[in-house]
């Protein structure tokens, strides 16, 4: 049973974040990803000194707030004319630097050991549960991720098209009467959503790990949108349950390992892709000097 | 200034401004376009022709005038207005093929849930079909050569069945195939009584593909059928001292220096 | 507050950690004001987060910390990482940012891999590792700040002795190489440099945020100045104040991490600059968009007039 739930959470995580990363890819936005994921744990600090305890809707809420914020403020900034990257870097080391303070500060009031900022504590999941008017409803991360996919599920089935014009011609949007701006807003909500509820789990590292190396993957196999998001979450998910065997194995931090067999299956689609693969390239290559 | 007709005019464009940092980069224009007219906006590198279409489209801001599209906003006439980029503006790697990106120009037309299904498809088909590149429905769009990808374009621009057409420089970089297929796409539309502003490079075509021209340096220099406006003079307060005239086979050719 | 700074300086052990984290964030600010040029700025954060493997492999292979192996680990490890980021976007479609994001949480998980191991093997305890992954510049011993004053030294002299190599490869690459400048070379510097200023700026603030004592100075000093001799101070005086501030504060109380202050520090700087620097300050530039706003409002009515009067003439 423990072994079900650690491995369904890596699951979730893993499906909601290969569903996000490619559109974040596409919008080149991974950085923007890596830097919600790290500017969330203010938020959570504050949800956490605020209630008192980690059960509540209300910190995934107010971090998923913090995650807009981010994004708001590195947008002023690069409309302020500070170049993207920069911009990315100052805003999320600083939030991240708020929240490592915070948490140093009350390290008796918040229940949050700074390792797991990193890593996570995927391992806890099973203890750590939910309990309604004194049943036991199963363990809370999964229930904050189950929202958090039901969520994406719903605002991308419902919007794909909206979703799929802004990423790839936003001038064309708007001049087609699609609110941009909104969507954009939606897209990184949704990010920083996933961030917070897996934050816990697999630390605010190993999210953009989750979020950018299966989309990139797929990315590399796959000419259609739609392919490419099914194949992500493959990817995902085949990482997720791998690296559990593996952590297991090794007896090895789980979040790592379900990131290092993520970037294994990167690095084999990149050689073995069938048109985009470095041995399809260097083929054709040869082919063509053999041509000429 | 007189109307000319009492017919609403498909834009007008009274005092607008736009500025980038300190400085003005289109200052205080003002025209009308006349209906059922191919119009070319020209002007030297750096004059503000695409920035002037983008403030009209609202893309980028514009710190003082205002636009009139059919007589009203261009928000509540977007459904008339047809829009196709510079080619540099998109990401040509993303996963999609040319079916799909002429679809999307249907998106407008199909409000906020519904998805676009067989008729949008059909529709984009017959578009593909109409600029010649059917046959490439199902090709990622990163294997078009610059004269296909500008063809799609076009195709996208075309199924949103407006009546007000902003091209901005279509024949930038495009094979010569491409250019007839454009040329033919202009006179179709005009037939069917579109208007359609495109921002043009070749002075060397002008006068053989449009009616109307609106000189742009910054300000508006001149606007008015190619006959009357298209002259030496103008073109020369236009451009400055970069253009000379040459004159070559008894016919009187510009040349940008 | 006297005695307090006071206190500060009397502390032998005090005021080395206080002048390492001075000199580091000196030549953290100078070096990073020419990774900012060159629009590289997340390469620092990629760089330390793909140290972890490294200076997990130093650790294994020897048993012992220290501070110069671990120098050594990291360096590896960042150039291997800069390398698999630019053989990725050279030979796929996937773009820069993708690129680095999959490196940098790639090295990373494998670190966390490798350090999770040695954690649970038992000889992680006394390896000090998990104080790398956010820094605690108290915790430093005196080699190790030696290490961090020679490392800060040796920055700065670099980028003066190779200032103007830097500023053209900096500015147009291409340039360079026309003229005959071993542009490869020196991008492999710029990149070393780099590297060992973010190895040596983890041991103080950390895997996260050491990124930040890169970018965050240059970012400031760049709205002061539009010459990069004098940016290059700002940004230098930028991060010393700010690591000083850090290594300060941080004694303060038992619980204050250096590594937040520090970059909190820096980022208080940014945000000054940002609003009040003359020229490219936002206040200055909100000051120039109304006047042009009004003056052009002005113009208008002034034609607007004139043209009422021709026509009442007429």
């Amino acid at each position: 049973m423990m072994d079900f739930w650690i491995i369904l959470t890596a699951v979730l995580v893993a499906s909601a974040c290969s569903i996000l990363g490619c559109f974040l890819i596409l919008r080149r936005m991974a950085l923007v990803g890596d830097a919600i994921s790290h500017a969330v744990l203010p938020g959570i600090a504050i949800a956490f000194l605020m209630s008192g305890t980690r059960d509540s809707m209300w910190m995934l809420l107010g971090a998923t707030a913090f995650g807009l914020l981010t994004v708001f403020l590195i947008q002023t900034l690069q409309t302020s004319g500070l170049q993207s990257d920069a911009s990315i870097g100052i805003v999320f080391t600083a939030l991240f630097a708020v929240g490592v303070l915070l948490i140093s500060l009350n390290a008796q009031h918040i229940d949050l050991d700074l390792d797991c900022v990193l890593f996570g504590e995927i391992a806890y999941v099973p203890w750590d549960t939910w309990t309604l008017g004194g049943t036991d409803m199963g363990p809370r991360a999964v229930w904050m991720l189950g929202i958090t996919l039901t969520v994406i599920l719903l605002l991308l089935g419902l919007f794909y098209k909206q979703f799929k014009i802004c990423a790839f011609d936003p001038a064309m949007a708007v001049a087609c009467g699609i609110p941009v701006l909104l969507f954009h807003y939606l897209l990184m909500g949704m990010v920083s959503m996933t961030a917070v509820s897996s934050f816990e789990s697999v630390g605010a590292i190993l999210v953009v790990g989750m979020l950018i190396i299966p989309a990139a993957t797929a990315y590399l196999l796959t000419n259609r949108l739609g392919v490419m998001i099914g194949l992500s979450v493959a990817v995902g998910i085949v990482s997720a349950v791998a690296g559990y065997l593996i952590s297991y194995a090794l007896d090895a931090s789980i979040a790592g390992c379900i990131v290092s067999v993520a970037g294994i299956l990167f690095i084999l689609a990149l050689i073995l892709a069938p048109k985009n693969g470095l041995i399809a390239r260097f083929a054709r290559r040869r082919n063509i000097a053999q041509v000429v | 200034m007189k109307k000319e007709s009492t017919a609403v005019a498909p834009l007008t464009v009274s005092g607008i401004t736009v500025a980038y940092q300190r400085k003005a980069v289109v200052e205080d224009v003002s025209f009308t376009l006349p209906e059922g007219k191919l119009v070319a906006l020209i002007g030297p590198n750096g004059a503000g022709k695409s920035t002037l279409l983008k403030a009209v489209l609202g893309l980028v801001p514009s710190i003082s005038g205002s636009v009139a599209i059919y007589g009203d906003t261009y928000k509540k006439m977007r459904s008339r207005v047809g829009y196709v980029p510079q080619r540099e503006s998109v990401d040509w790697d993303f996963p999609t093929d040319a079916l799909d990106v002429v679809m999307m120009g249907r998106y407008g037309h199909l409000g906020w849930i519904k998805r676009p299904g067989r008729k949008e498809k059909d529709l984009a088909m017959g578009t593909l079909d109409k600029v010649g590149m059917a046959d490439f429905a199902r090709r990622q769009i990163s294997q078009l050569s610059g004269g296909q990808q500008q063809r799609v374009f076009l195709a996208r621009a075309l199924v949103q069945e407006a009546d007000l057409y902003f091209m901005d420089e279509p024949f930038a970089g495009v094979d010569a195939a491409t250019e007839k297929a454009i040329i033919a796409l202009l006179g179709e539309l005009k037939r069917a009584g579109k208007t359609v502003l495109v921002v043009h490079h070749d002075l060397s075509t002008v006068e053989e593909y449009f009616d109307h021209v609106l000189l742009l340096n910054k300000k508006l220099i001149a606007a008015g059928p190619v006959e009357t406006t298209f002259t030496p003079e103008l073109l020369h307060e236009t451009y400055g001292g970069k253009l000379a005239i040459v004159s070559s086979n008894g016919r009187e050719a510009l040349v940008k220096q | 507050m006297l005695d307090w700074l006071i206190s500060l300086w009397s502390d032998p052990n005090t005021r080395w950690i206080l002048m390492g984290c001075t000199l580091l964030g000196l030549g953290s600010g100078v070096i990073g004001s020419f990774t900012f040029l060159r629009r590289e700025s997340l390469l620092g954060d990629t760089l330390a987060h793909a140290a972890l493997p490294g200076v997990c492999i130093a650790f294994m292979l020897h048993e012992v910390k220290s501070a110069s192996l671990f120098l050594i680990g990291a360096l590896v490890a960042g150039i291997a990482a800069v390398f698999c980021v630019s053989a990725i976007t050279r030979w796929t479609k996937i773009k820069s940012d993708a690129a680095m994001g999959i490196v940098l949480t790639f090295f990373f998980g494998v670190g966390t891999v490798m350090l999770t191991h040695i954690q649970h093997s038992g000889s992680g305890s006394q390896s000090g590792l998990d104080k790398y992954l956010f820094g605690q510049a108290a915790a430093m011993v005196t080699s190790d700040v030696y290490i961090l004053m020679g490392v800060s030294v040796l920055l700065v002299v670099a980028a003066m002795l190779l200032f103007k190599e830097f500023k053209l490869i900096s500015f147009d690459p291409g340039f360079a190489r026309g003229i005959g400048l071993p542009v490869g070379l020196l991008e492999h510097a710029m990149l070393i440099l780099t590297t060992v200023a973010v190895a040596a700026g983890i041991q103080a603030v950390g895997v996260v945020l050491v990124a930040a004592l890169l970018i965050t100075p240059a970012a400031a000093a760049r709205y002061w100045t539009d010459r990069l001799p004098v940016m290059l101070a700002y940004a230098g005086l930028f991060g010393a104040l700010s690591g000083a501030s850090g290594a300060a504060i941080s004694t303060l109380g038992e619980g204050i991490p250096t590594g937040p202050v520090t970059v909190l520090a820096a980022t208080l700087l940014f945000v000054l600059s940002l609003l009040l620097a003359p020229g490219r300050g936002l206040l200055s530039k909100a000051l120039r968009h109304r006047n042009l706003k009004a003056d052009y409002a002005r113009s208008a009515e002034r034609s607007a007039l004139n043209a009422a009067e021709g026509g009442s003439q007429k």
